[in-house]
């Protein structure tokens, strides 16, 4: 059975570089996406050797595992060193903590294992009512309203979260802020976009007024937004538009943010290369405080060295900078022997283009 | 590990959905949907979670939104 919502047509992706050539900005413009999905589908289909030469398309904060702080890893890396199970998401695994990897940790004997799903590390936690299983949460919205439904579901006595959720309207604010970022428009993502609404980008494109476009990650929804995109900056206007409504709705899905509610709030949360940003995080609410992991275990991170001497992910996690502006990329730094987070997760933008080969207009 | 794909769905027993996913039989879990699910549906799936229904008809409805852009940018450059 093929796949009825694949928008891929070459013609009409013609038509769409045509587009977009008319609405050239005439000064630089640069926009931001923050999803591993979209920088795939912009860098696999090649999307940007049919923007003009104005407009450049950056990731930013995108990659949840890149984005995981160093702190937080080593919560999870001292919570299996007490002897718990350790579950979380394969991407994981090799993403750099202060001393250690979670992959490093589980060659020297740790019970680290990998899962698709909140609901596999509960029934880890079945299986083993001996032992203590935690589940290390990462991910956006569109991940946590998984991890919710299982806190309330009534998870074993021996199952606990350590969460590390993190929220994409703060963090866009927290882009918005920084000096030398420059932010012409958003292209904001549309899965997490389908749990929390389009409506949740308004008081961003009022506040900083900035246009910011939901788009699908087929590579003519893609083009369709980021032309939405250039069409309000040459019109003035910064508004938020919704150019994925098949999967995205105003007000979002209200049973899983009914979900989220019950389950966590937000919080302070650390981000990678980035700092502290208020309310970009997810604690569990406190009537589930027995099945929070750092309660449980006692557990606190210091805060280590986050950026490996050399890499720019910290300049590419804020849009700052792309792949090709770092010297390491594709030498000293591969997939194989990856220098930082972003050449790690799977979704970040130095593995992405190392992957799918995204030197644009080469 | 961002990644939502669409699958069809096979059969519903509870909260759980067995999904068609590429070729490949998979298991999703439904609470976070809050919409009727029925043999044939399909499904945005992410991390084992459901997280929307999606209706073919509306992938139709995108083509439309695109012919939308592409003649409303004609009539302006006719201005
Ligand atoms: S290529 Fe490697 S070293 Fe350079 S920014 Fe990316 S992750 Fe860091």
């Amino acid at each position: 059975m093929t796949d009825p919502f694949s928008l891929r047509d070459p013609a009409q992706a013609s038509r769409f570089a045509e587009l977009l050539a008319r609405l050239a900005p005439d000064r630089p413009v640069k926009i931001v996406h923050v999803c591993g999905t979209h920088e795939i589908a912009i860098t696999q289909h090649g999307l940007r050797s049919l923007l003009p030469e104005t407009v450049e398309v950056l990731e930013g904060p995108g990659c949840p595992v890149c984005v995981t702080s160093t702190s937080d890893l080593d919560c999870a890396l001292k919570i299996a060193d007490q002897g718990a199970i350790l579950c979380t998401f394969g991407d994981m695994l090799r993403v750099p903590g202060t001393e250690l990897s979670l992959a490093e940790a589980r060659a020297q004997g740790a019970d680290i294992r990998t899962v698709l799903s909140a609901a596999a590390a509960v029934e880890i936690a079945s299986r083993n009512p001996g032992r203590e299983v935690v589940f290390f949460a990462v991910g956006f919205e569109t991940t946590a309203p998984g991890t919710a439904a299982v806190l309330l579901d009534s998870p074993p006595d021996n199952f606990s979260v350590l969460p590390s959720h993190k929220l994409i309207p703060p963090a866009l604010e927290a882009l918005m802020a920084l000096p030398q970022v420059d932010i012409d428009g958003f292209l904001a993502p549309g899965h997490v976009s389908t749990i929390i609404g389009s409506d949740a980008y308004r008081s961003i494109a009022t506040k900083f007024r900035v246009p910011v476009v939901v788009g699908g990650f087929e590579p003519l929804d893609v083009l369709y937004a980021l032309a939405l995109i250039l069409r309000q900056l040459r019109e003035g206007r910064a508004e938020v538009e919704n150019a994925y409504p098949r999967a995205v709705l105003p007000e979002g899905n209200r049973r899983a943010k009914d979900l989220l509610a019950r389950a966590f709030q937000p919080a302070a949360a650390r981000w990678r290369g980035i700092g502290v940003i208020p309310g970009s995080g997810l604690t569990l609410r406190p009537e589930f405080s027995h099945h929070d992991a750092r309660e449980r275990f006692g557990v606190e991170g210091e805060l280590g060295e986050e950026i490996a001497p050399g890499c720019r992910c910290a300049d590419i996690l804020v849009a700052r900078a792309l792949p090709s502006d770092c010297p390491l990329f594709g030498t000293a730094c591969t997939p194989l022997s990856p220098v930082g987070a972003c050449m790690v997760g799977s979704e970040g933008a130095c593995h992405v283009w190392y992957r799918y080969g995204g030197r644009p207009r080469l | 590990m961002c990644l939502a794909v669409p699958a069809r769905v096979l059969s519903v027993e509870g909260n759980v959905a067995t999904v068609d996913l590429a070729g490949t039989r998979a298991r999703a879990r439904l609470d976070a949907l809050g919409e009727e699910v029925r043999v044939g549906d399909w499904l945005l799936i992410h991390t084992g979670f459901a997280i929307r229904r999606l209706d073919p008809e509306d992938a139709q409805e995108t083509l439309r939104l695109f012919e939308e852009l592409f003649s409303a940018m004609e009539a302006a450059d006719d201005d």
